[in-house]
């Protein structure tokens, strides 16, 4: 079956595309919300979003693929994403990352087999104070050290 | 005791409120500046030295003078909030604990500028952020300081909180318009520039959150003031993150000109434990690295276009003598690797292609020629690029290759 958005989320696209000159201008913030309602932007969700906003879904594409934040791909029910920029490199991000490969048992880039973790590598998140750090989903964690990080994916559900 | 004119709330309960900012002398700049000639508040800020904040530096009020005043186009304002440049994160402290500050500095540019609509511009990953503005925001327009008649003067200013997805280079103005536009985030060649073609083809003001910020502080202390807390022709203070090997690493609001020494070993509390200084990055990644021995610079842009490196966005990076350039280097090129948009050859080509030799230096499958086809390579991309990306990353990379190449040449004979 091919994604709808929901009636609230319709409501919002309304909102969103009200704030600009151009209808095309609501692109990015509409894929933000059809990421958030789908848990991905693959084809089905590019065509949608180009039916409501008006444009040729190669448009689309071209904008999904050239933004991180827009996976294509489903993702964990927690997405893991530990910074290896300068900071947290300095303050040893990448022996974290190894202890959270091997606790998890996946590489970056992939998601475990019960859809609960994906893990990523990212570039500088903007909260080098606190290196090393991590995002999980929307949330920030930082100043980790091996005991931290067990304590808040042990946690997660 | 030096001025805290941005920070001075942070860490106070629920400083975001406009309650709470009210109390505290809140939009009084706002009302003031309603009652002031749109032409005199432009040159107040020239006359403040106020410079970007953003990076380049450039000042504020000789920016907005270049909008033209009749026009039958709208105008927009877009507040750069995209804070990507690694080693940077102040503006994410301003709108967390002082985001009607920012508002107070975005309406006011509108009105001296005559822009009606403004985006702030926000990176993907600051989404609780992004939710405290749209609040934040909703409280101001409750209060008449957003939306139709602003305090009864008549001005009118919408504002929009646009989140970015995921992209270093959307920081860029121009890429950040094209993103803005629902676009890919390639930059525009300049000229011309947003001033005269920006937003939707409008003429256009980008500026920096904390450049913004800025703007209330001068109505409330006065140009004098402001410039003299800071150098000549570069007023004020800066928000120095400080991050890496420091006891107290942090966000330190210190007067422009400062010393960077000072700022380590001063306010961030020194090195870390037994640690000892190898190297400092002083304005974000994009700054050529200093050594331990070159710290006793001031603060403030010119002294740093002095020793060949810049303020940027005076996020400070500190290195230890345990961690090795080599690393650096590989993140550093890694970074740009990634995140060059492709449009031209000399960066796309040239940074993926150093990167790759990066990592077999990493490895020891190197000799010393791959030293100089780095070199070579970041020297092919100076001045040769469409945006500053180009040089944002040939800059860095020369100044590791030239003060730690005898220590990433013994790398390789280990
Ligand atoms: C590759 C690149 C990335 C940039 N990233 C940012 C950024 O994240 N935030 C920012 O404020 N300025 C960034 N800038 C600087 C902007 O292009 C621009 O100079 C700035 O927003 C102007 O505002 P200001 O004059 O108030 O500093 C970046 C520039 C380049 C070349
Ligand atoms: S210099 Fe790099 S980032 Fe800038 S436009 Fe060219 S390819 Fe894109
Ligand atoms: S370097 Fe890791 S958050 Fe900036």
């Amino acid at each position: 079956m091919s994604p709808q958005f929901s009636e609230k989320a319709l409501k919002q696209v309304e909102k969103i595309v009200a704030r600009y000159p151009h209808k095309e201008a609501a692109l990015l913030p509409v894929l933000v919300l059809a990421r958030r309602e789908f848990g991905r932007i693959a084809e089905e969700e590019e065509k949608l979003v180009a039916a409501i906003l008006g444009i040729k879904p190669i448009k689309v594409r071209e904008v999904v693929t050239f933004y991180s934040m827009l996976n294509r791909e489903k993702i964990g029910k927690y997405h893991i994403q530990v910074c290896s920029n300068i900071s947290c490199t300095v303050m040893g991000a990448e022996t974290l990352l190894d202890h959270i490969r091997k606790k998890i048992g996946i590489e970056p880039g992939q998601t475990t087999e019960d859809g609960k973790f994906s893990l990523s590598t990212v570039e500088c998140l903007g909260a080098c104070e606190m290196a090393p750090c991590m995002m999980v989903n929307e949330h920030y964690y930082g100043n980790l050290d091996k005991k931290k990080i067990d304590k808040i994916l042990d946690k997660m559900e | 005791m030096s001025e805290k004119y941005l920070s001075r709330n942070f860490g106070v309960t629920d400083s975001h409120k406009i309650e709470v900012y009210l109390k505290g002398n809140g939009y009084s700049a706002v009302r003031n500046a309603l009652k002031i000639k749109p032409e005199n508040i432009i040159e107040e800020i020239k006359k403040a030295g106020l410079r970007g904040r953003g990076g380049a530096g450039f000042p504020a009020g000789v920016k907005w003078g270049f909008v033209p005043k009749k026009t039958d186009k709208p105008k927009y304002l877009c507040v750069n909030a995209d804070e990507g440049e690694p080693g940077t994160v102040k503006d994410r402290y301003i709108m967390t604990h002082n985001p009607h500050q920012l508002f107070e500095g975005i309406i006011i540019a509108s009105y001296a500028v005559g822009i009606n609509t403004a985006f702030i511009y926000i990176r993907g990953e600051y989404e609780n952020i992004a939710q405290r503005l749209e609040e934040a925001l909703d409280e101001a327009r409750a209060e008449g300081f957003l939306g139709k008649n602003i305090q009864g003067s008549g001005f009118n200013l919408d504002v929009y909180v646009h989140r970015g997805a995921g992209a270093y280079i959307c920081g860029e103005e121009t890429a950040l318009l094209e993103s803005l536009e629902g676009k890919r985030g390639n930059p525009r060649l300049k000229p011309p520039f947003p001033a005269s073609v920006g937003l939707f083809n409008c003429p256009t003001v980008i500026n920096n959150v904390e450049t913004l910020a800025n703007v209330p502080v001068i109505i409330n202390v006065g140009a004098d003031a402001f410039q003299k807390t800071g150098q000549k022709g570069d007023g004020g203070t800066r928000i120095f993150g400080v991050s890496g090997m420091v006891k107290k690493p942090g966000v330190y609001e210190l007067p422009v000109g400062t010393t960077l020494r000072d700022i380590i070993f001063k306010h961030a509390g020194g090195m870390k434990g037994s640690r000892r200084l190898k190297a400092v990055i002083p304005g974000g990644m994009s700054a050529p690295v200093l050594t331990a021995d070159e710290i006793d610079v001031p603060m403030d842009f010119e002294s740093l276009m002095e020793k060949k490196s810049m303020l940027g966005s005076a996020g400070i990076i500190v290195i230890d003598q345990e961690t090795s350039m080599v690393d650096v280097l590989k993140v550093v090129t890694k970074f740009y690797a990634h995140e060059s948009c492709g449009q031209c050859t000399p960066c796309r080509i040239g940074n993926a292609w150093i990167y790759r030799i990066v990592k077999r230096v990493a490895a020891r499958e190197a000799g010393k020629r791959d030293l100089d086809t780095i070199c070579r390579l970041a020297n092919n991309m100076l001045g040769k690029t469409l945006c500053p990306l180009g040089d944002a990353a040939a800059m860095p990379i020369l100044a590791i290759m030239k003060k730690f190449r005898t220590e990433i040449e013994s790398h390789l004979e280990q």
